[in-house]
């Protein structure tokens, strides 16, 4: 391969279509990307754009029907080793039959001793908030919640890259505004890979590096901005610049063109 | 929980009142419908007599095999065929044509294979039961929600872990109703071919020799109840299983 050092994932010439013959619809029109290895990418389109394909084809769940995705320096064929996935379907991919905590400890079962797998459970929920409802079972809570423990389950997992698709959709202004801030704090910590999927023009600029902005469906990559505000974010000071307010307008634009 | 055990006492008082009354009213002939306090009484006294006990155990027993053989057989297989989609939609219309036939009609043919012995009747039951149960876990692993299964596969479980920590536990409710369906067809299997079949022994074979010639109509339903409390244990059994172990399914229902 020959990427330049430091790419984590390139997307080249994606295009993906749902079954066959002349009529079936197409997802992906044509898209590639790069992420570099500990940046945080947002990817902003119109609904039905086939942003969740997009991400289910990185995941390697989905095989694309043209195109290739590149992880790590090698193609993807299957699922790839270290790497977690926030589906948009939140409260579908909680298994009910386990506890809140035993859903966040689900994927690490095979990877570390039960001690260890408590302390990081205990820690990821506490982190989104949901310290103490670890004995809950998944139904017991409101969307919101349901949705934060998706989100612990992927932080207990600490990967090298974290795919969320609309991980704050469900959320109060003040909780998203928090793990907002959280996910740059762990991004940091750990050197996290993440891409993550938005309707939320402004949470798109706020959390990323960089912005993709996606046409409508078919799916094509629209522009990508880089976001040159200062790495230290802030929910008053960041979003209340000039630079800010520019990045926000740009997308906007591009979004309702 | 309690107000539900009440009521069923107090349904079932009403019904035996009924049937009191009825029989004494001479409508029909006492010794064709003997009053409950009569069969009662015959029953307390049956149930001392290790030949009748014997018949219980053997019809108790036959069931037990009959239920544990199907199980044993219609869950892995019924496990197997899910999983593949494309099987999946074959074997059910497959399962869905042998299904209707009953397999009471089967009776006679399987008594000239295999005589009267008690395989003929665990055979007879095992073959009847394992619809229900094949269906209902085929059914189950075809239905699974796919970002369930695509969750375990993004952290990257083994198609086989999969199978264990996903595929299972979703369709363990479903399997458990299937058993449960099984097994009453199974009691019925067992009971009706040691009526037709003789000389097996067991409750069927009691109800058929006491009912011979309109004799003791006493026995006869005496035994009948018998049948019928075995089968009520055995179902409240597999609930009280199914509530401990699976409650999780219930509670979701509820909460929808
Ligand atoms: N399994 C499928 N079979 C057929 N078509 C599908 C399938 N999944 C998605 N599509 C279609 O592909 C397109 C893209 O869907 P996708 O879910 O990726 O969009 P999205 O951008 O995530 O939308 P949203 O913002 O509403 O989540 C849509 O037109 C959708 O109807
Ligand atoms: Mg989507």
């Amino acid at each position: 391969m020959t990427e330049p050092a430091g790419t984590m994932l390139a997307v080249s010439r994606l295009q993906h279509r749902f079954g066959s013959g002349p009529d079936a619809p197409t997802a992906i029109g044509d898209v590639s990307f790069e992420v570099r290895a500990g940046e945080l990418v947002c990817i902003v389109g119109p609904s039905g754009c086939g942003k969740s394909t997009l991400l289910r084809t990185v995941a390697g769940l989905l095989s694309p029907t043209g195109g290739e995705v590149v992880l790590h320096g090698e193609r993807v064929t299957g699922v790839s080793e270290d790497l977690a996935v926030v589906f948009q379907d939140y409260s579908r991919s909680l298994y009910p039959w386990l506890s809140v905590a035993g859903n966040v400890e689900f994927p690490l079962r095979t990877r570390l001793g039960k001690a260890e797998r408590r302390a990081r459970v205990a820690e990821a929920l506490g982190m989104v908030g949901l310290g103490g409802q670890g004995g809950k079972r998944p139904w017991q809570l409101s969307g919101g919640m349901q949705q934060r423990v998706s989100i612990a389950r992927a932080l207990a997992y600490r990967p090298a890259l974290m795919l969320m698709d609309e991980p704050f959709a469900s959320l109060d202004a003040q909780t998203r505004a928090d793990l907002e801030d959280l996910l740059l704090r762990v991004r940091a910590e750990h050197r996290t890979t993440i891409l993550l999927v938005t309707h939320d023009i402004d949470e798109s600029v706020y959390l990323s590096d960089r912005v993709l902005v996606l046409s409508k469906s078919p799916a094509t990559v629209l522009k990508t901005l880089d976001v040159d505000l200062p790495v230290e974010r802030d929910q008053v000071v960041t979003r209340g610049s000039a630079e800010f307010v520019r990045l926000r307008t740009e997308v906007a634009k591009l979004v309702h063109s | 929980m309690l107000r539900r055990v009440v009521r069923g006492v107090i349904g079932f008082a009403g019904f035996l009142l009924v049937w009191e009354l009825f029989s004494r009213s001479g409508v029909v002939r006492e010794e064709f419908l003997p009053p409950p306090t009569t069969v009662f009484a015959r029953l307390a006294v049956l149930l001392t007599e290790p030949p009748f006990v014997a018949d219980v155990v053997a019809t108790v027993l036959a069931w037990l095999i009959a239920v544990v053989i199907a199980s044993a057989i219609a869950v892995p297989l019924g496990l197997l065929l899910g999983s593949v989609p494309s099987v999946a939609a074959a074997s059910r219309a497959l399962v869905e044509f042998l299904r209707p036939i009953p397999s009471v009609a089967l009776i006679p043919l399987v008594i000239v294979l295999l005589g009267v012995g008690p395989e003929t009747k665990i055979t007879l039951a095992v073959y009847a039961s394992l619809w229900p149960l094949l269906f209902n876990t085929i059914y189950a692993m075809s239905e699974i929600d796919p970002v369930q299964v695509d969750t375990a596969r993004a952290f990257g479980l083994s198609r086989s872990r999969i199978l264990w920590t996903v595929q299972l536990p979703h369709a363990a409710p479903f399997v458990m109703t299937g058993v449960r369906i099984s097994a009453s067809i199974a009691l019925i299997l067992v009971i009706s071919t040691e009526l037709l079949a003789g000389g097996s022994g067991g409750l069927g074979q009691v109800i058929f020799d006491a009912g011979a010639g309109g004799g003791r109509m006493d026995i006869v339903l005496s035994a009948t109840l018998v049948a019928g409390v075995i089968g009520f244990l055995g179902n409240a059994a597999l609930e009280k299983v199914q509530r401990r172990w699976l409650g999780w399914d219930d509670q979701i229902d509820a909460g929808r």
